[in-house]
């Protein structure tokens, strides 16, 4: 039976945690994903969860760790943001080369420097080369029903991808929101028990795990990955799809909100979203036909999908919250418009770099975003890409 | 123990689990030293393998072969003691949830670079978790992998591709690091420090010990290297020796922090006996390099002594 409850995206995901009871967990304290370690070792120490938590130095010993627990045998995840992210890059690379199936819970904050502990995406868009899955979450709800996705996904025999779960730091992490969550009996069958095929600690086989692969083999390795990744998309789809009819609760590649007729449209990513939807509404509201669309799964990114996300929109603004210091925008102008591209042609976009270290995001910006939209489907010059919300 | 017990030709019938095949150099210890560890496992029991990148790494588990018959990992550069540490908290987490009821040992392998410098952090970190595994170091005193670059484990004045010797060059200008000192202070059950001498008893025995001691232990084993060294390849276990018997390379084990001083020269010899054999330090012994050896002397003079005083030996 699920329940109504109060909790921050933290306590949300630490929740799901302690019903996955993943094996092993290696973490790292870094702000502000430092309180899930905090809920794991408080589970552990009241007797909630059995799991090995192994508390590294560093998070570039997190995710070792956890590889090396993972190609032995067992669930393993970890927890971090930022600069832990970051140090982590390295290995996040050779957890999917390895194709073991860990699950990160992200925090995301901006990246150094300057310093800063609040939210925006450029840790996670920094890792979106490595071959991890990366699935990002609008609210504590969503951070939750996400985590509970994420094992389902990342160990399909299909797949066998890690997958890192993504919420905004403090905007989510932090807040406190009224969330359903599910009870311990239906999260342990939805998740089920994990039996790698090949693994370390199997008395009846011997394992090598990360051999040195000269040219003649390397290549075929990452084409392996890319077929992986591809099946995720039929993954993501059916373990989504299973999840909706169990709960209720709607997930899907991208959700597309009011779109129906819309002329404008926004693309974002994860909290931001929620601000945007109250926006629409009351530009639905004054007859302006707005429409947003939050992209849920980034790898594997939607491509083909995307490009049938906007019928009949005029001028879409696609709002990143990393600038890639390409100088021409942030990944997700350069993915969507490259998405678009021959497929949904004579939209115009533009791409905005918002949000960064926490700026704050409200309504009034995106009445301002829709503004500049309007102006740019009426035929008006725009620049294919600028900073919001920054003082110039 | 074993220890009394020990038969070279007992411990070489065992079934080798580091086999043939694998593409280390003539005359290199490194997988001199993965033979001599791995023997020490009892036979009935499992082992999990990992090593740090490193030569060991791309020579023996070189897609689609590998040398090792147990189950083995590699993940990167600086961090075999991080991810071996996951592997034993999964046989753990197996072991409690009655999953898996074989004995498994946790053994990993680093050179010198992987170990004294970038897996130093991650080395340090499983020790003081207490991770039950054992962290074999061969010490072959530069980054060879690479091409002879110098490592914080090479000696003074050795040279080296980034420590060269010139005009205004004698090599490298720092003294090597005391990584076994370090690593016994870790208070760790058990640390030793071996290397290939007589019928490998000292090197058998301090593995069977560290490998079967519960909880963490490190050895480190010196373990030359003929292209770094430039030493006739025959001659890997006549370097060893010098080594031991110039007390540049000292034999002692830490058991639950007291120092066990396992071999001292009768006649300790001088260090440009163990110098002189060597192409890497060839340029000590021109003319008017005299003080320089003085130095290198004086410094071993000096740890011997710090060894002598921690053994509490008069």
């Amino acid at each position: 039976m699920s329940k109504r409850d109060r909790l921050s995206g933290n306590e949300a995901v630490a929740a799901a945690i302690r019903q996955i009871n993943p094996d092993v967990v290696a973490a790292f304290p870094i702000t502000p994903s430092t309180e899930i370690p905090q809920y794991i070792s408080s589970f552990k120490a009241d007797g909630l969860i059995d799991t090995e938590f192994i508390t590294v130095e560093s998070e570039h010993s997190a995710m070792s760790a956890c590889i090396g627990a993972s190609a032995a045998g067992v669930r393993a995840m970890t927890a971090t943001s930022s600069a832990g992210m970051a140090l982590m890059y390295e290995l996040l690379y050779v957890a999917a080369s390895d194709r073991l199936p860990i699950v990160m819970a992200a925090v995301n904050r901006a990246l150094s420097g300057p310093i800063n502990i609040n939210a925006d995406h450029s840790d996670s868009m920094g890792a979106r080369d490595s071959g991890w899955i990366q699935i990002y979450s609008e609210n504590a709800q969503e951070a939750y029903d996400n985590m509970l996705m994420a094992h389902r996904i990342a160990e399909h025999p299909d797949v066998m991808l890690p997958v890192m779960i993504c919420q905004d730091g403090f905007i989510t992490s932090h807040a406190v929101q009224n969330i359903v969550t599910e009870d311990d009996a239906f999260a342990k069958a939805f998740i089920g028990e994990y039996r790698p095929e090949k693994y370390l600690l199997n008395p009846q086989e011997s394992l090598g795990v990360g051999p040195y692969s000269v040219s003649v083999y390397y290549m075929e390795i990452k084409r392996q990955q890319f077929e992986a990744m591809n099946s995720a998309r039929r993954v993501i789809a059916d373990v989504s799809a299973e999840f909706t009819a169990r709960t209720g609760r709607a997930y899907a590649m991208f959700e597309s909100y009011r779109m129906e007729g819309a002329e404008l449209a926004v693309l974002l990513m994860s909290s931001s979203a929620g601000t945007g939807k109250v926006a629409v509404d009351a530009l639905r509201e004054r007859g302006v036909k707005a429409g947003l669309v939050k992209l849920r799964v980034f790898r594997p990114f939607p491509a083909a999908e995307l490009a049938g996300a906007f019928p009949g929109v005029k001028a879409l603004g696609i709002m990143d919250k990393s600038d890639g210091f390409s100088g021409c925008g942030g990944p997700l102008g350069a993915e969507v418009r490259a998405a678009l591209y021959g497929k949904a042609d004579g939209i115009r976009t533009i791409d905005y770099i918002y949000g960064l270290g926490g700026r704050d995001v409200r309504v009034e910006d995106f009445y301002e975003i829709f503004d500049e939209l309007a102006r740019m489907a009426g035929g008006a010059e725009a620049p294919d890409c600028r900073y919001h919300g920054v003082r110039e | 123990m074993a220890y009394n017990t020990y038969s070279l030709k007992e411990a070489a019938n065992r079934p080798e689990r580091f086999v043939a095949g694998h593409r280390m150099c003539a005359g290199c210890g490194s997988p001199v030293a993965v033979r001599a560890v791995m023997r020490a496992l009892r036979p009935e029991d499992r082992a999990v393998v990992c090593s740090a990148t490193s030569c060991l790494e791309v020579s023996t588990c070189t897609y689609p072969y590998t040398s090792w018959n147990d189950s083995f990992l590699h993940t990167a550069f600086e961090n075999a003691a991080a991810s071996l540490n996951g592997v034993e908290a999964a046989y753990n987490a197996l072991k409690k949830k009655g999953r898996l009821t074989e004995n498994y040992k946790f053994i990993a392998f680093g050179g010198d670079g992987g170990t004294y410098d970038i897996g130093f952090q991650s080395l340090s970190g499983a020790m003081e978790r207490g991770a039950d595994m054992v962290y074999v170091c061969y010490d072959n005193e530069a980054y060879m992998n690479t091409g002879i670059q110098r490592s914080s484990s090479t000696p003074i004045y050795t040279d080296t591709t980034t420590s060269a010797t010139g005009s205004r060059s004698s090599g490298k200008p720092q003294f090597k690091k005391n990584l076994t000192k370090i690593m016994a202070a870790h208070n760790i059950p058990y640390v030793a420090q071996t290397t290939f001498i007589g019928n490998f008893k000292d090197i058998h025995k301090k593995a069977e010990t560290a490998i079967y001691t519960e909880g963490p232990a490190f050895l480190n084993v010196l373990a030359p290297c003929p292209r770094g060294w430039r030493y006739p390849e025959s001659d890997l276990m006549e370097i060893c020796k010098l080594a031991v018997e110039s007390c540049v390379w000292p034999l002692f084990e830490v058991i639950e922090g007291e120092w066990v001083l396992n071999y001292e020269p009768k006649k300790k010899l001088p260090v440009s006996e163990y110098l002189k054999v060597q192409g890497r330090f060839k340029h000590l012994f021109e003319k008017g390099a005299e003080d320089l050896i003085e130095r290198i002397q004086d410094d071993i003079d000096r740890r011997w002594e710090d060894l002598i005083n921690l053994c509490n030996i008069s």
